[in-house]
C-alpha cells in the first residue's frame, strides 16, 4: 500500500485510470507531452537522485497539463521542490509515511511562499 | 553593495526557522544522524574530524564592514575566537556546538548573510574577481550578475540533488582573477559592438581529474543568461554520471560526450528553458546593478603617500607587494595578507576582523573582499590614507608584505581539520613560509605561487600553482608530490609532476632546490618563475631534484 501526499496532507491512493510510469533515467527526448495517460508517474529510486525534478519540469515545459506524480524515495524536505518542479502529488510507501509523518510534510505545504524562481521568471 | 530585499530577508528567516526545528528534532533524538545529514548539509554544516564546521557563504567575496564585525562577534561568541577564509571566498568556523548553530545563523541573518548551499550536491556560492568594481582593466563589474545567479540558484527546485556539487565563477576583466577555467561554469563579462554579454566556459575543475574548462559559447547575449545556465545544468542533471561520484562532475560529462555534443544538447534545451522566462529577471538585474554603483571617489593629492613611500622602507616594501592599480585616480586596491610567516594561511582572529572592519569603514567606503587566495582586500582606498592604514595593520600582525610572493601560499585545511585528508598541509605551508622568511629572499625570488592540498580533492588548487604540492598517504607515511608550471590566470594551465614524491621532512628542501634552480637559470630578475619554467620546461628542475646517483641508490 502507499500514501499520497498533497497540500492537504496524507490520503489514500484512489486513482483508477491509465498510468504512464517513467523511470528516473528516462531520456529527455522520449518525454512526450501528448500522452494519453491520465496520470504520469515519475520514479525516485533514491532521495539523492534529483533527475525526476528535471523530468517533471521538462514535461511541463513541453505542455503536459495532466496529473503528475512523484513516486518512491522522496523525503518530506523535498516536498516543496517536487511541487515547484511541477508535480501535483507524491506517492510514498507506508514505511516512509510512518517514519516521516504528515506534520513533517505539512511543514512545507507553503511551497508557494519564498520562491525565488517565480520571482525571476515572472 | 547589494542589500537584501524584503523577499531575501524573509527567505533566510524562514530557512533559519526550519533549520532550528530540525536541530531540535536531532537533539531530542527524533532525527537520526543519517536523516539529519542532508538537512544540515543544505545549511552549510559539516561534520569534520574533531567537531562540526559551519561554512558561511560570502557571495562573490564581498563583505561590508558591519558583516565583517559580525563574523568577529560570531567567532568570539560561539567559536574559538577565529575564522578561516577559504579558497572559495567563504569563511569557516571550525568549532561550533550543534545547539548553537541556529543562533549563529540568526546572527548571520542580522547582517544579511547565510550558510545556504555552501555544501551538498547543489549550485554552490558564486565566486567572482576579488577586485570587482575596482580593477583598472575591468569591462563591467561582475557582481550584479553574480548576485542574480545567487538568487536564481538559491533553493532552485530542480537543482538541489544534482549528480555532484556545481561551482560557478564570474569575472568582468580580461585578466582572470577568479580562475574561471577551473569551475563547472566560468563566465566572463565582455562587450561586443557595444552590447554586453558573456563568454561561457564549461567543464573546468580541479580535484582528482583536473581539467581546463572549454568555451561553450563565445558570446551569449546578456538577457539569455539564466535560461542558458538552466539549460546547462538541466542537461547535466540528466546526463551526468550517478554511478560513480568521482565521475559525476560536469567536466567528466563534457570529456566523455565532447564539447560539440554538449553544445548541441544545451542549445536544444535552451530553446525550451527560455520560454519560461518573461524577461523580468533583467529588470531585477538592473535594480541590482544600481546597488553596485561605484562609491563617490574623492579628488585629492597623494603627497602623504609619496612622502611615506620615499622615507619608510618597510612601508615601501609593503606598498610594492600589496597594492594594485585602481581604476580611479589617486586610489589603490589594498591586499591585507592573512599569510604572516608561520601562521595558518587564511586564518584571522576576531580582533583582526574588527581591525579590518574599522579600516574599511574609516578609509575604504565600508567595503571588504575575500580573495580566493585567502587574503582580505580593501578595494577602494585613497593613497593618502595608506600610511595610516599600514600603521594600524602593523599593530595587529596584518602588515605582512608578501602578496604574490613565495610565502603567500594557498593551503587547504588538510589533516589538521579535514576528514578526507591524506596528509597535513597547513604545517607544510608554515614551514615553507618560515624558511624563506629566514633566508630573506622572497623579494629577490619575486612572483611565485605555491598551492598545497592535503588530498587529491585539490581544495588547495595545487594543479594551478606555479609550484603545486599534493599531500598523499604512502603506506601510512605522508608523501608530497610536486607539480610545476600550473597557472591560475587567463593562461590557465595544469602543472606537471616532477617525479616521485618527497617525505614531509624533505619537502621544504625540495622547494628550496626548485627555487635555487630558478634563480640560477633565469635570464634576469625580470623573468618570473613561471616564465622561466615555460622557457626551459621541466628538465633543469628535474635534474636538480633527482640527481643521478640518488636515483641509482633508490634503484639498488
Ligand atoms: S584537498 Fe582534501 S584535505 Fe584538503 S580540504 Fe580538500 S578534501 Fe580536505
Amino acid at each position: 500500500m502507499s500514501v499520497i501526499v498533497t497540500d492537504s496532507g496524507f490520503g489514500p491512493d484512489d486513482f483508477t485510470g491509465e498510468i504512464l510510469d517513467l523511470a528516473s533515467d528516462t531520456a529527455p527526448e522520449a518525454l512526450e507531452a501528448g500522452t494519453n495517460a491520465d496520470l504520469v508517474r515519475i520514479d525516485f529510486p533514491s532521495s539523492a537522485d534529483g533527475r525526476g525534478f528535471t523530468l517533471a519540469r521538462l514535461l511541463r515545459l513541453r505542455g503536459y497539463r495532466g496529473r503528475l506524480r512523484a513516486r518512491g524515495h522522496v523525503i518530506a524536505d523535498q516536498y516543496a521542490m517536487a511541487r515547484r518542479a511541477g508535480f501535483d502529488e507524491v506517492e510514498i510507501s507506508d514505511d516512509l509515511a510512518a517514519r516521516q509523518p504528515q506534520d513533517q510534510w505539512m511543514f512545507r505545504a507553503d511551497w508557494q511562499a519564498h520562491d525565488y524562481q517565480s520571482r525571476l521568471r515572472g | 553593495m547589494y542589500s537584501y530585499s524584503d523577499f531575501d530577508a524573509a527567505f533566510v528567516a524562514e530557512r533559519n526557522r526550519q533549520f532550528r526545528a530540525q536541530v531540535e528534532r536531532r537533539i531530542d533524538g527524533s532525527l537520526t544522524e543519517d536523516e539529519f545529514k542532508p538537512l544540515r548539509l543544505m545549511n552549510g554544516l559539516y561534520l569534520q574530524l574533531h567537531a562540526y564546521m559551519l561554512r558561511v557563504a560570502v557571495p562573490y567575496g564581498t563583505l561590508s564592514a558591519a558583516q565583517m564585525r559580525q563574523l568577529a562577534y560570531i567567532a568570539e561568541r560561539w567559536d574559538k575566537g577565529y575564522g578561516h577564509f577559504t579558497t572559495r571566498q567563504n569563511i569557516q568556523f571550525n568549532w561550533p556546538q550543534l545547539r548553537d548553530v541556529p543562533d549563529m545563523l540568526d546572527a548571520l541573518a542580522e547582517v544579511q548573510m547565510h550558510a545556504i548551499q555552501t555544501s551538498g550536491n547543489t549550485i554552490r556560492n558564486v565566486t567572482a574577481d576579488h577586485f570587482s568594481g575596482a580593477a583598472a582593466d575591468e569591462v563591467a563589474d561582475p557582481r550584479p550578475v553574480a548576485e542574480l545567479i545567487r538568487q536564481w540558484s538559491t533553493d532552485h527546485p530542480e537543482f538541489q540533488f544534482l549528480p555532484r556539487k556545481f561551482k560557478i565563477a564570474v569575472t568582468g576583466s580580461q585578466a582572470d582573477r577568479a580562475v574561471i577555467r577551473a569551475h563547472d561554469i566560468g563566465l566572463r563579462v565582455l562587450e561586443r559592438n557595444g552590447e554586453q554579454g558573456y563568454e561561457v566556459i564549461v567543464g573546468g575543475g580541479l580535484g582528482r581529474t583536473p581539467m581546463i574548462g572549454k568555451t561553450l559559447t563565445e558570446f551569449l547575449p546578456k538577457a539569455d543568461l539564466l535560461p542558458y545556465l538552466e539549460a546547462i545544468v538541466s542537461v547535466w542533471n540528466l546526463l551526468g554520471r550517478r554511478d560513480n561520484k568521482f565521475k559525476a562532475r560536469i567536466k567528466i560529462t563534457v570529456h566523455e560526450n565532447g564539447i560539440d555534443e554538449i553544445r548541441r544538447l544545451v542549445d536544444d534545451r535552451f530553446a525550451e528553458t527560455r520560454t519560461a522566462f518573461s524577461g523580468v529577471d533583467q529588470e531585477m538585474l538592473r535594480a541590482i546593478e544600481a546597488q553596485f554603483a561605484a562609491p563617490a571617489f574623492k579628488q585629492s593629492g597623494t603627497e602623504a603617500y609619496d612622502t611615506a613611500y620615499d622615507a619608510d622602507p618597510v612601508f615601501r616594501s609593503w606598498a610594492d607587494t600589496n597594492l594594485t592599480a585602481h581604476r580611479a585616480d589617486g586610489y589603490a586596491i589594498v591586499q591585507i595578507s592573512l599569510k604572516a610567516h608561520g601562521a595558518t594561511p587564511g586564518d584571522a582572529s576576531a580582533e583582526q576582523m574588527r581591525v579590518m572592519a574599522d579600516l574599511a569603514e574609516q578609509y575604504a567606503h565600508g567595503e571588504l573582499r575575500v580573495s580566493h587566495e585567502q587574503n582580505i582586500v580593501l578595494p577602494h582606498v585613497h593613497k593618502s590614507d595608506l600610511p595610516q592604514i599600514h600603521a594600524v595593520l602593523q599593530q595587529h600582525g596584518l602588515a605582512t608584505a608578501n602578496i604574490g610572493l613565495i610565502s603567500d601560499i594557498i593551503a587547504c585545511p588538510g589533516m589538521d581539520y579535514c576528514a578526507l585528508a591524506t596528509a597535513r598541509s597547513i604545517p607544510i605551508a608554515q614551514q615553507i613560509a618560515t624558511r624563506f622568511d629566514d633566508l630573506k629572499r622572497e623579494h629577490e625570488i619575486g612572483d611565485l605561487k605555491i598551492k598545497i592540498s592535503g588530498c587529491i580533492n585539490a581544495c588547495g588548487h595545487h594543479h594551478v600553482g606555479h609550484i603545486g604540492i599534493l599531500g598523499l598517504d604512502r603506506a601510512g607515511v605522508e608523501n608530497y608530490q610536486i607539480t610545476l608550471g600550473g597557472d591560475h590566470t587567463e593562461n590557465a594551465a595544469l602543472g606537471q609532476r616532477t617525479g616521485p614524491g618527497f617525505p614531509a621532512e624533505e619537502i621544504v628542501g625540495a622547494v628550496e632546490t626548485i627555487v635555487d634552480t630558478y634563480l640560477d637559470i633565469r635570464t634576469s630578475a625580470e623573468e618570473t618563475f613561471i616564465e622561466t619554467f615555460r622557457r626551459t620546461g621541466m628538465a633543469p628542475f628535474k635534474a636538480a631534484l633527482y640527481p643521478e646517483k640518488e636515483e641509482k641508490r633508490d634503484a639498488a
